[in-house]
């Protein structure tokens, strides 16, 4: 068990760090269930040159032992390289159009995958993690991820006081956090939970998009920002700790024992335009 | 708080006083529109406990959320004008006692499945089995609530060495004594969401019929049964010890 750190929220729910839990009880509880883990990853634009590398860690080491649905949207499904997937685990290609700026794109996720659970995942998976694609895993995301509503906690915030959360602070803006409010800062790259509350979530991260839009306002941080608006009002029922979310070029604290998912080294400027 | 366990290996939290905060949780709560209801029984002699309790829990329990105590009682009769506060309704369910109070513990299980499935679902959300004898000495409030929830009544943790499949050799790099955590609950106060307790006292009182049935009489049954369950059915959430005062202690 860990006392260096909070594993636990003010309300009650569970922070998931390395030493809090134990794969085995979490195996035994879920596999029975006969679940299909569904996973959005948007690849638009060169984007596509980072999901090989997604799909192989994936592989190795998200939700070993469960059935898994990739969900790739992107505006050339013929660039999707044809990974090899263990048997249970399949990848769809999800056409999706590709918008002016990389900020418009980031923005339309939410609509994207609030629509995709309307149209389809909705009855195929009971569970759905939506991810940054320009990441890679390096050690196992298992069970322990599975939550009515899961956030996880920006690497570059977590040992930050609250009134340096990079919120959004203008209040002619849908996603503003007053100064003194607060709980944890988190980040964009990961989000899930149960089906339906990612699609309550994703529509209402995407009605306070729109609001914005209505307004001329972008918010500081994109959907980051709306997202953690409506984290603040409808807290997650679970929290995974920055092992999950982890910047590389970061250095390492002590806290953080083990790496399981993180961004993948690249020249912002040459992939986003 | 560091001095307590505060989380389980399969990640409920376990909620001691200091880990959590009230009106987040209240916030919640009423952001719901949640009913809680709580089950209790007074059967002989222990119609000497219903003033008590109803006095402690009306006072302490969920105070300021509306919540249905539903009473159990072979003397109906003995019970006493009770002052509610506004939003709390008591129901009083004449029973019959049958003989010795093993029997009524069996048939405890029963009846709480069987009126969980006909009328405490379509009246409460969340649902609570609470001692008669049980009296509140302070809040209890909402965050007692989740889907399946029990009280700690012991613990110990029991560190065993994993064994090691490869026999003698270089030493290990890191021989940690993998230990494993030993709850017991307390059958005087569990709950959770009606669904989640209807599955929980059905079992139990399956799993009580078939020990009659092999001629089995164990003691305190209701609790061993519970025990069973939750070791299979792991509980969302735990109560500290500080949740259930023993009055035998």
């Amino acid at each position: 068990r860990r006392q260096d750190v909070l594993t636990v929220t003010p309300w009650l729910a569970p922070i998931v760090w390395e030493g809090t839990f134990n794969p085995e009880i979490l195996d035994s509880a879920y596999k029975p269930l006969n679940l299909t883990i569904g996973v959005t990853a948007f690849a638009i634009g060169k984007y596509t040159r980072f999901v090989r590398r997604f799909l192989e860690s994936a592989e190795q080491h998200f939700m070993r032992g469960y059935q898994v649905n990739y969900y790739i949207f992107t505006d050339s499904p013929g660039a999707i390289p044809r990974v090899q997937l263990q048997p249970g685990r399949r990848l769809v290609a999800v056409p999706f159009q590709k918008h002016s700026s990389w900020q418009e794109i980031s923005m339309r996720r939410m609509e994207a995958i609030n629509r995709h659970v309307a149209e389809v995942s909705h009855g195929e998976v009971q569970y759905l993690f939506c991810l940054d694609i320009d990441m890679v895993f390096h050690n196992p995301w298992g069970a322990e991820t599975l939550g009515d509503m899961v956030a996880a906690i920006h690497p570059g915030y977590f040992r930050v006081p609250r009134e340096q959360f990079p919120y959004e602070r203008r209040n002619s803006s849908a996603a503003f956090i007053p100064e003194g409010e607060g709980d944890f800062y988190y980040g964009g790259a990961v989000f899930g939970g149960l089906v339906r509350k990612v699609y309550e979530f994703t529509r209402t991260c995407h009605m306070t998009i729109l609001a914005d839009k209505a307004n001329g306002i972008m918010a500081a941080w994109q959907e980051e920002s709306h997202l953690n608006r409506h984290f603040l009002s409808h807290k997650p029922s679970k929290l995974l700790s920055p092992e999950y979310l982890w910047d590389d070029r970061k250095p390492k604290p002590p806290e953080i024992q083990l790496i399981r998912f993180s961004t993948v080294d690249k020249d912002y400027k040459e992939v986003r335009d | 708080r560091r001095d307590v366990l505060v989380l389980t290996p399969w990640l409920a939290p376990v909620v001691w006083e200091g880990t959590f905060s009230r009106d987040i949780l209240n916030a919640q709560y009423v952001q719901k529109n949640l009913v809680t209801g709580v089950v209790t029984f007074a059967v002989e002699k222990y119609w000497f406990f219903i003033e008590g309790f109803m006095r402690s829990a009306n006072k302490y329990f969920l105070a300021g959320h509306q919540v249905n105590f539903y009473l159990f009682t072979d003397s109906p009769e003995k019970i006493s004008h009770l002052q509610l506060a506004p939003e709390n309704h008591l129901f009083v369910i004449p029973i019959q006692n049958h003989s010795g109070w093993q029997d009524i513990s069996m048939s405890r299980m029963h009846i709480i499945s069987t009126y969980t499935h006909s009328q405490f679902q379509y009246e409460v959300d969340y649902l609570y089995s609470i001692d008669i004898d049980v009296q509140l000495l302070a809040h209890i409030g909402v965050e007692i609530i989740d889907a399946l929830v029990a009280t700690i009544s012991s613990w110990r943790f029991t560190p065993h060495r994993e064994d090691k499949a490869f026999g003698r050799g270089p030493e290990p790099q890191a021989a940690i004594p993998e230990g494993e955590w030993d709850f017991s609950y307390t059958a005087s106060f569990y709950g959770g969401s009606v669904s989640e307790v209807y599955k929980l006292t059905r079992a139990c009182f399956e799993g009580v019929m078939e020990d009659r049935g092999n001629g089995l009489e164990a003691q305190r049954q209701d609790e061993s049964h519970l025990n069973e369950y939750l070791l299979h059915h792991k509980p969302t959430r735990l109560l500290s010890p500080e949740y259930y005062w023993d009055a035998e202690l």
